[in-house]
């Protein structure tokens, strides 16, 4: 399998036939650390260069990473470790890394595992929707299976050692992707951040840490990760998660009644501007994407599938166009190719008038 | 939210203060954090208010601690807020104490456990059994105990309770 493969696809996580509301996607991950190893960030470039090529082989071989792909991140070009973030993959952090950092991901991107990040592994699992009870089941087989071939940093105090005391214990962080269109028109997503932030949960923007939300997309994660145990931190996101989806289908109702005029507006000029735009920024793509997604939750626009809305989320970002022109573009010429692509995506799709 | 000290302007400054090992948070205004002689035009981290509190100030003479496996020091900790093994959670158990509490919903781990430390955890407890059925003379427990012992890690008998296979056997 090789990288070209993979873009081929969405990845399943996004390439859902069924809308899945509000909830985008939902990840988990866990920070593992190699018993007797120095952390990344203290480790010597030999030293991580052979506990990657150790860490290799095992991965490939577990059931989880079946037929898994291998990206070494002193080989590959920058434009595929952009590529590789937007599909949330790798972290910046890995990216910026070289000889003895990789990633091993499975073919349907579901499951994956970055080498030598800020810990020795990070593993990941990441669906549609809100499934976070089955995301957690997975990437406890995913770890039971890697606990089998390698010994884990671990004290019965403090359960999982990591690099950064923030991830200690459980090592588990489980994030949702949620779009709040509704809350947004009504000014409310600032005091529900300022609530999340106040128990334990972090908001972030599209592409995680130090993004500032666009588009209306927002991450919410699980900050502890020490005192709790994986299914405790999992209900208690899954819990709040599914009240703020409450008030995201209450806030689109109440726009709806109150501000028709507003949300029809938002609507057909995301619309308008989406299907005859000639340059586009990505910024701006984001914002009007998410006035097509409101209007086709709201059936003002038709035509347009889920897996639709998906790509576009993907395609229109810096890498993925150049991934699909073949070629390094400037911004200017960034901005032609992602109206150009969004226009074609969109031909058939109608507004209601 | 507005400020917890003055009540009229909106709080910008979120203040952490670690009292007898007990975690306070304030909501602050600029110029009531100021007054309280915070420099908030400097961030501080979490890490360099917290960091150390619950430790043995380190006298000058010791000279800063220094882990003897990956040879992170205190300081670099501050700087970068990442440890640099495993080693360095025992060596700054006590520096790291406030911080855990500040940042986390408990101090202990309660959640999952390596199979490899369940099996030891496990034969601890067989072994602690073990030394019990032989002081209480309970001779045939203690031979069942010790074959369960030997099945999960053989050769991990302890002395001691191997010197209960003569009474065992006799």
């Amino acid at each position: 399998m090789r990288l070209d493969d993979l873009l081929e696809q969405t990845g399943s996580w996004l390439s859902s036939d069924f809308s899945t509301g509000c909830v985008i996607s939902s990840r988990v991950r866990l920070a593992r650390n190699i018993k007797g190893s120095v952390f990344p960030g203290w480790a010597s470039d030999e030293d991580s260069l052979e506990l990657c090529e150790t860490l290799r082989p095992l991965l490939m071989g577990l059931p989880s990473l079946k037929d898994s792909l291998f990206m070494d991140m002193d080989t590959i070009e920058p434009m595929d470790k952009q590529v590789l973030m937007e599909r949330h993959l790798i972290s910046s952090e890995l990216a910026e890394k070289g000889a003895g950092s990789g990633l091993v991901v499975s073919p349907d991107e579901t499951c994956s595992a970055m080498i030598n990040e800020e810990d020795h592994l990070r593993l990941q699992v990441i669906s549609p929707g809100i499934d976070l009870g089955s995301l957690l089941e997975v990437i406890d087989r995913f770890d039971s299976e890697l606990e089998s071939v390698v010994d884990f940093a671990y004290s019965p105090r403090l359960g999982y050692l990591t690099s950064c005391p923030s991830n200690v214990g459980t090592g588990l962080r489980a994030s949702v992707m949620l779009h709040l269109p509704g809350l947004r028109l009504l000014d409310e997503v600032d005091p529900i951040v300022r609530g999340l932030n106040k128990i334990g949960l972090t908001v972030r923007g599209l592409l995680g840490e130090g993004t500032e939300p666009s588009g209306d997309m927002y991450q919410i994660s699980n900050q502890m990760t020490l005192g709790e145990s994986e299914s405790t931190i999992i209900r208690r996101l899954h819990h709040l998660v599914t009240e703020v989806t409450g008030h995201e289908k209450n806030a689109r109702q109440r726009v709806l009644e109150s501000r028709e005029a507003m949300v029809r507006d938002f609507v057909g000029r995301s619309f308008g501007i989406l299907t005859h735009a000639y340059t586009l920024s990505s910024k701006e793509a984001l914002d009007l994407l998410s006035g097509l997604r409101l209007g086709v939750e709201f059936r003002m626009i038709g035509e347009i599938e889920t897996r639709t809305l998906n790509e576009l989320l993907l395609l229109t970002q810096p890498g993925h166009l150049q991934k699909i022109e073949q070629t390094l573009l400037g911004p200017e010429e960034r901005d032609c190719a992602r109206a150009r692509i969004i226009r074609e995506k969109l031909k058939d799709a109608v507004i209601e008038r | 939210m507005k400020c917890e000290v003055c009540g009229e302007v909106g709080a910008t400054v979120q203040l952490t203060q670690v009292v007898d090992g007990e975690v306070k948070k304030w909501q602050l205004c600029e110029t009531c954090a100021s007054q309280e002689g915070f420099n908030v035009q400097e961030p501080i981290s979490l890490t360099d208010i917290l960091f150390g509190m619950g430790g043995e100030p380190d006298s000058v003479s010791d000279g800063e601690k220094v882990c003897s496996t990956c040879h992170l020091q205190r300081s670099d900790f501050t700087k970068t807020s990442r440890l640099g093994c495993q080693e360095c959670y025992s060596l700054f158990s006590k520096e790291l104490a406030p911080l855990l509490n500040a940042m986390h919903k408990g101090d202990r781990h309660v959640g999952k456990v390596p199979r490899c430390e369940q099996m030891s955890a496990e034969i601890a407890a067989l072994q602690s059994d073990l030394q019990d059925a032989i002081n209480e003379q309970h001779f045939e427990e203690a031979a069942r105990l010790r074959d369960e012992i030997e099945i999960l890690s053989p050769g991990d008998v302890s002395a001691q309770a191997r010197s209960g296979e003569d009474v065992d056997e006799a």
